[in-house]
């Protein structure tokens, strides 16, 4: 019991040396528990990129997938849709997509890859409701200006063929276009950016 | 004292590995860092395992691990249009297959865990022709199986080639070719004795489109492959625990040469 | 300095810290065998942190739990390393308590005054064998399924209201989602109660004092030592001197674990047993079934009676009674002297044979019942009985070697 020969200096570092060493440890510990809550193998598969064959979709028509859990469109535009889209310009928010709600390779006046194709994440930017498809011209409850769109039965947000909101909708901006790319002239892969351009 | 703690850790470790296995099994001789075997095995699984057995709880993308990539997977393995990113599983409904085969056929995804590799290894090995069963052939390591032997193509047709033993209650106490002698013994003998026919053998009775040499590889790569879906991370677990128990083994040190210099003031 | 004593005048942060670590005086002559009981509640800590991670994914249904497994194992980011932390956790819990009881039984630490401390102890140890045997049904194997309808079938040798008990405790006529459901919530509360109970065991600890290898009380020798004039002679303070001494222990104990985790997780089917990786199958019983290696001494001894009167209740009562008799043993020793130092050739005898037979015990409680392991599993049982039943005899009869006045270095 005497405190003779005892080495203050070589104590205090082999007291720092442990407990960093432990900390260390500690760390390493946290790392399985915290990577533990990243997305699982599942949850990756299911928002692995979706497939969408449009060979058979006719222009005019729509084409839902599903992506991430979300609905996703795909709208073959007529070439009278192609036409009205920029008379619309000045009746709506964001004509020039300049909120970044689209991949760069789609901030264009369609804001599509090929101009006839449109794939728009179908979920309302006001409050996440999915807007109905109506590409009937000029109804009777949308009144005669309408060139087809999106109506929100929710809140009554407006949306023109390539996503973009009406003003004096409830929904701030335009809807999200989501990363694709075209596999072949029939096949668009949702969920990747266009090679070169991400 | 330093007796009774060498007594309880001696005791402690061996109480393992006590499988009432009657079968010998033969060694399945695998190795799982041989990514060809296992692609190879994962191509025999899914053409031949896959018309009835599932494994849902992998997923084919697993194979990007040992080396395949994503449209090799769905070139090679997937046949029924599911995704890369998909379980294993199969269309045959349970029922249909129960009324089949007498039950339905067990998800294969921890097989090898369950029975051990060698046992996968010896089973696929052991069909022979046995006309009394529904399927034509029975097992030796799984007596009256209800499997077909779905790898017959491959390895051609096997008879069984018996020996006759002779028990004495639970003991076996002679084995003889020919039934005759066998029974001979037993009328010699006397009450208690009783001829056993037992599968001891296999004789060829046409080839199949492999050798038997490659035959016997497709079984190693099959069972390398339900070896490794049984525990993917197997070797991702001994890899870390290598380096784990090294840093474990400086902080040890570090603690032990700490205490002794604290425990300077005690002694 | 001054956010200490803030903290000081409304919580005894200083008070505590110097009551039970760094002015707690602890006999300074620990062995190896004092590492366990810090040991226990670094598993205890593990299997709470563990278990909660499992539980995030875990999904306690009939017809999700097997695959919720096995979606652990495989899609999560290192469930799998979570999961074998939490299942050689288990296991090694066990082996840490038995080893921490038998130091209990070598130095005679539940002798007078520490008999509620031993039986304190004893409910944390009847504690987590409920919370084991709760958690073994939860991956819906064919183990953990049949291991569970046996024992649940125990409690219908009760007479009278056995069948009525057993179908209560599953809420089905077999081990069902209903049992399922209800041992997940009990899995998930007990170790906090565990946790309690460990709080309590320590309050009543630190109340008597540890005990020491010579069984001596350092609190009736002399006073005074270089850190106190009033403490022990014989005592250090916990704080800086055992903490280090544990924080090596820890180290020695984590390299064992983890060469379990990540070498051997199965440890050749004792932890993780083959038939549990086969979903649960209510039509198919396994050819052998036994439950896992901890509890398999108690088995041994519930196999090893007899039928009697058409019932299996005497088994049951020699099973819990193998348990409860260990709740007697402070008033069972009647030797004169606390340690096996100091005790002579007939205890030390007694208590060797003693962990033979519970190691022989648990050997024969997970093999498959022959008529010469039933014959040998009864013959231990005797013994086992014996140890404690004989104690008041062979502890007397024993001849004690003298008991120095100041603990031996």
């Amino acid at each position: 019991m005497s405190s003779e020969g005892v080495d203050l200096k070589k104590r205090r570092f082999l007291t720092t040396a442990t407990a960093v060493v432990g900390a260390v440890g500690a760390g390493f510990v946290a790392v399985p528990f915290i990577k533990n809550w990243n997305p699982s193998e599942r949850a990756k598969a299911a928002g692995a990129p979706e497939e969408a064959d449009i060979s058979a979709l006719e222009p005019g028509g729509l084409l839902r997938v599903k992506w991430r859990g979300k609905v996703c469109w795909v709208v073959h535009r007529t070439e009278e849709n192609l036409k009205d889209l920029p008379t619309l310009d000045s009746q709506l928010s964001d004509p020039n997509s300049e909120v970044p709600h689209q991949p760069d390779y789609c901030k264009n006046a369609t804001r599509s890859i090929k101009p006839e194709y449109l794939v728009a994440i179908g979920i309302c930017t006001h409050l996440g409701c999915s807007p109905t498809y109506r590409p009937d011209i000029a109804p009777a409850d949308l009144g005669a200006d309408w060139k087809g769109g999106f109506f929100c039965p929710c809140h009554g947000s407006r949306f023109d063929l390539a996503a973009r909101v009406f003003k004096g909708s409830p929904a701030p901006t335009n809807l999200y276009i989501p990363p694709h790319k075209y596999l072949s002239d029939d096949v668009i892969l949702i969920g990747v950016d266009q090679e070169g351009t991400a | 004292m330093k007796k009774l703690i060498v007594i309880i850790v001696l005791a402690l470790l061996p109480l393992a590995g006590f499988a009432n296995e009657s079968v010998e099994l033969e060694s399945a001789n695998i190795d799982l860092t041989d990514h060809a075997a296992i692609q190879r095995g994962a191509k025999y699984f899914t053409n031949y395992c896959m018309g009835c057995h599932s494994a849902k709880y992998v997923r084919y993308k697993l194979m990007e691990n040992v080396g395949l990539s994503e449209s090799m997977i769905k070139g090679n393995l997937i046949f029924d249009g599911s995704k890369v990113g998909g379980l294993m599983k199969i269309a045959m409904p349970e029922a249909y297959a129960a009324e089949s085969f007498g039950a339905p056929a067990p998800d294969l995804t921890l097989e090898a865990r369950r029975r051990g590799s060698d046992w996968v290894y010896t089973y696929l090995k052991s069909f022979y022709t046995d006309p009394s069963r529904p399927t034509g052939v029975n097992n030796k390591v799984f007596h009256n199986v209800g499997m077909p032997n779905i790898l017959w193509e491959l390895e051609g047709i096997k008879d069984p080639v018996y020996k006759y033993e002779v028990h004495e209650g639970a003991e076996k106490v002679a084995e003889f070719d020919s039934e005759a002698e066998a029974n001979a013994m037993v009328k010699e003998k006397g009450e208690g004795f009783r001829v056993e026919k037992v599968v001891h053998g296999f004789s060829k009775r046409t080839d199949g489109k492999l050798s038997d040499e490659d035959f016997d590889q497709a079984v190693r790569d099959l069972t390398t492959y339900l070896t490794y879906i049984s525990e993917p991370m197997q070797l991702e677990r001994q890899h870390m625990g290598v380096w784990v128990l090294l840093f474990l083994v400086i902080f040890t040190v570090l603690a032990y040469l700490m205490k002794k210099e604290w425990w300077k003031d005690v002694h | 300095m001054s956010l200490m004593s803030w903290i000081d005048e409304r919580f005894p942060a200083t008070k505590v810290w110097n009551e039970h670590l760094a002015q707690y005086y602890a006999p300074k002559n620990f062995d190896s065998w004092y590492f366990f009981g810090s040991l226990a509640m670094l598993v205890l800590v593990n299997q709470i942190l563990t278990g909660v991670w499992l539980a995030m994914a875990y999904k306690p249904d009939a017809n999700l739990a097997f695959a919720s497994v096995e979606y652990i194992m495989r899609d999560m980011d290192y469930g799998w390393l979570i999961r074998y932390m939490h299942s050689t956790g288990a296991s090694a819990f066990f082996i840490v308590v038995y080893l921490h009881m038998f130091r209990g039984l070598m130095y005679g630490s539940y002798r007078k005054p520490r008999e509620l401390l031993w039986i304190i102890g004893l409910v944390i140890y009847l504690a987590m064998m409920a919370t084991a045997f709760f958690g073994y049904l939860l991956p819906w194997g064919q183990m953990s399924y049949w291991g569970a309808q046996v024992i649940v079938n125990l409690f219908s040798a009760v007479p009278f209201v056995g069948d009525d008990l057993s179908l209560w405790i599953r809420g089905d006529y077999v081990i069902s989602d209903a049992t399922l459901n209800r041992f997940f919530a009990l899995h998930f509360l007990l170790p906090f109660i565990l946790a309690a109970l460990v709080f309590i065991h320590i309050v009543a600890l630190h109340k008597v004092g540890s005990n020491n290898p010579d069984g001596i009380e350092i609190k009736k020798g002399p006073k005074g030592n270089r850190w106190s004039d009033t403490a022990p002679a014989d005592g250090i303070p916990f704080h800086p001197y055992y903490s280090v001494k544990d924080i090596f222990g820890v180290g020695m104990f984590l390299i064992f674990f983890a060469a379990v985790i990540f070498f051997i997780p199965d440890m050749h089917g004792l932890f993780l047993e083959a038939p549990n990786f086969e979903p649960a199958n209510p039509l198919k019983t396994p050819e052998h079934i036994a439950p896992v290696w901890y509890f398999t001494p108690f088995y041994a001894m519930l196999r090893a009676v007899p039928p009697m009167f058409n019932s299996q209740f005497p088994g049951v009562i020699v099973m819990f009674a193998s348990i409860l008799i260990m709740f007697f043993l402070p008033w069972l020793d009647r030797s004169p002297v606390k340690s096996i130092r100091y005790k002579g050739m007939l205890f030390k005898v007694a208590l060797a044979v003693f962990a033979v037979t519970f190691i022989v015990l648990a050997y024969l409680g997970m093999q498959p019942s022959t008529p010469t392991k039933t014959m040998l599993a009864r013959i231990f049982t005797g013994v086992y009985f014996a140890f404690f039943l004989l104690m008041p005899i062979y502890s007397k009869m024993d001849k004690t070697k003298p008991v120095p006045e100041r603990v031996t270095e």
